[in-house]
């Protein structure tokens, strides 16, 4: 059996607020396996918002090590790890973060454009991942021209312009509304029927429930792992 | 990411707020645009001095008569005796470093050609003056030393008086009456135009030094041979100093002062005086320029102002760049290049208000200006400069933002 792609163990998160030290994450171990659709639940504060912040090297652990694809992450330089974010990680977010007054195509360049794709290959490739995601014909329009599900499948064709390993998805549909969250739900689905690596934080029961494992979170620990 | 990926970046944030980024820019339009008239001003004016000091001759003293003491009072400048020829002939035979000297006597007289008057400037001189002042004859000749002791009827004029009495028609060989004595026109001499305190120095007259005492300013003569003042110049390579003392000590004799006494006389070295004026002038230059810094240096302000506005601003902008791949580094250059952008954007805009406002001076003629190439490359790096230094610390502080705090970042 191969190794796994991600392997987290004894994780541990201090946060120092002031005199007090919080402890986001208090031990964490857990594997995950090439090709798993994951959804991590917990109520605000459990830590699972944490956790998924150190799977994307957004932030470092204070103890415990996290190895990603092969890679112990605490041993990377931070050239390496934009390098990761960039090009292992496909991230996609609650409030989209597009970039205003800029077109879809060019918001989804934006990864490209830092590992250093040729201008007419990134022009391509952005192109077909709006294709993908089904916007095809909506490449130049403004995201304040978009609705919020546009909005949202624009992200995600960013999040998978560098052909990421994983995609990391905070609370994708939490700004949508139903109907458009199945839509983002349905297109998550066939992203992992075709392979990809999917984590979903999410506190919405629905959504968790078309994961295949659920890893449930309270005060920092690991206290469900559901198959 | 590559710089030209920065500057498209750099160019649709400066448009988005395009408003904001002109106000941004207006401190470095008027920095630069300042340091530029500065420049041109200060130019100018050392241009000016130095067509002076060679419009004047550089190796040339001027001697004049100075204040008489009698019975302990004053009699103000000019009022002791008058040098005479005599005095003349033994600078140039007894001090060595005397190349050459020539009386002057200056007055004005009433011209009058082809039924024509004019009012003008006339100088009576020896045959060596013009050469002294560096100047020549376009047309025609000067006078000769024999018509000189001879008293001759003859006159050099400047063009403007040839304009003036002529109509710029050929004047060579023609009659002038100067104070109703008939004269012959034999020289033309070379224009040389406006003088930079606004004189036309073409509008003159140049007669014997003879013939003017004796039929031009007879009346106010007290000593035979008077001579107002004296021009010297001195052998090229001479010691100016050296050769000045020569002729005091001179002249000193030949006008029987007691040693101790105070000479009556003054020695004057007009390239001097202007280099003393040129001195101060280029002290305020400086002082206009420490000006125009200063305001670049507010335009700078002003910039890493707006510039820390927009990084705020943009705050979750830069942690979703760090999110899909950003180093740190791209993301100061980004900043970085935007505020050069703005920077030099400005400067160029500096560059041609300040070339309007130089050649509204210019046009003005108050002042002596000078327009020249150097000033593009002033504007291109003090603004480059400018967007450097200021637009770091703004830049810096977006690239060291945590990507976490910065994507909550409301």
């Amino acid at each position: 059996m191969t190794s796994p792609l991600i392997v987290a163990r004894d994780v541990e998160k201090i946060y120092k607020m002031g005199e007090t030290e919080v402890h986001a994450l208090n031990g964490v171990t857990v594997d995950i396996q090439d090709g798993e659709y994951v959804a991590i639940m917990g109520p605000s504060g459990s830590g699972k918002s944490t956790f998924m912040n150190l799977l994307g090297a957004l932030d470092a652990p204070t103890r415990g090590s996290m190895t990603i694809n092969g890679k112990d992450l605490a041993a990377q330089t931070p050239e390496q790890l934009a390098k990761f974010r960039g090009g292992t990680i496909g991230f996609v977010f609650q409030q989209y973060h597009l970039l205003p007054r800029t077109p879809a195509i060019e918001n989804v360049e934006l990864p490209l454009l830092y590992a250093g794709v040729p201008a007419d290959a990134r022009r391509e490739r952005a192109a077909a991942r709006l294709n993908q995601v089904g916007l095809g014909d909506r490449m130049d329009h403004l995201p304040s021209q978009l609705s919020g599900g546009q909005q949202q499948r624009v992200a995600i064709a960013r999040a998978l312009a560098n052909d990421p390993r994983i995609v990391l998805a905070d609370e994708p549909t939490g700004a949508l509304d139903s109907k458009t969250s199945e839509e983002i739900m349905d297109l998550f689905e066939n992203l992992n029927a075709e392979g990809m690596t999917l984590i979903v934080v999410t506190h919405e029961a629905d959504v968790a429930a078309r994961a295949k494992r659920r890893l449930t979170f309270r005060d920092g620990k690991l206290v469900e792992d559901d198959r | 990411m590559t710089p030209l990926a920065s500057l498209k970046v750099a160019l649709r944030a400066l448009r988005v707020n395009a408003l904001r980024s002109v106000l941004a820019m207006l401190g470095v339009i008027i920095g630069v645009g300042s340091v530029i008239v500065m420049v041109s001003i200060s130019a100018g004016a050392k241009k000016a001095v130095e067509d002076q000091i060679s419009s004047l001759g550089t190796n040339m003293l001027i001697l004049r008569p100075g204040a008489d003491f009698r019975g302990g009072r004053s009699g103000g400048a000019g009022s002791a005796d008058p040098f005479t020829d005599d005095d003349v002939e033994a600078l140039v035979a007894e001090v060595p470093a005397v190349n050459a000297a020539a009386g002057r006597e200056n007055g004005s007289g009433n011209l009058v050609a082809n039924g024509v008057n004019w009012s003008s400037g006339v100088e009576g001189v020896g045959e060596q003056y013009i050469e002294i002042r560096d100047w020549n004859v376009a047309d025609g000749r000067n006078f000769y030393a024999s018509e000189v002791r001879s008293s001759a009827k003859v006159a050099v004029v400047g063009q403007t008086i040839v304009d003036q009495l002529f109509g710029g028609a050929p004047a060579i060989g023609a009659r002038v009456r100067i104070n109703n004595v008939p004269f012959e026109i034999v020289g033309i001499m070379e224009v040389k135009g406006t003088s930079s305190r606004g004189q036309d120095e073409d509008d003159v007259v140049f007669v014997p030094i003879s013939t003017a005492r004796q039929r031009l300013f007879g009346g106010r003569q007290t000593v035979r041979d008077a001579v107002g003042s004296i021009y010297v110049e001195v052998a090229a390579g001479a010691n100016m100093a050296a050769a000045q003392a020569e002729i005091e000590d001179l002249l000193r004799v030949r006008r029987d002062i007691a040693p101790g006494a105070d000479d009556d006389f003054r020695v004057f070295d007009l390239a001097d005086f202007i280099r003393a004026r040129n001195e101060t002038e280029s002290q305020l230059g400086l002082l206009l320029a420490a000006t125009a810094v200063i305001s670049l240096v507010v335009g700078g302000i002003g910039i890493m102002n707006i510039m820390l506005v927009s990084v705020t601003e943009r705050t979750r902008e830069i942690g979703l760049r760090l999110a899909v791949g950003a180093r740190r580094r791209d993301v100061r250059d980004q900043f970085l290049t935007e505020a050069v952008v703005l920077c030099l954007t400005g400067g160029l805009l500096g560059l041609i208000l300040g070339a309007a406002g130089t050649m509204a001076i210019a046009a003005g003629g108050e002042f002596p200006v000078m327009i020249n190439p150097l000033m593009v490359a002033i504007a291109i790096g003090s603004s480059a400069f400018v967007g450097v230094a200021f637009g770091f610390y703004p830049a810096h502080r977006a690239s060291r933002m945590n990507p976490i705090e910065a994507l909550r970042f409301e």
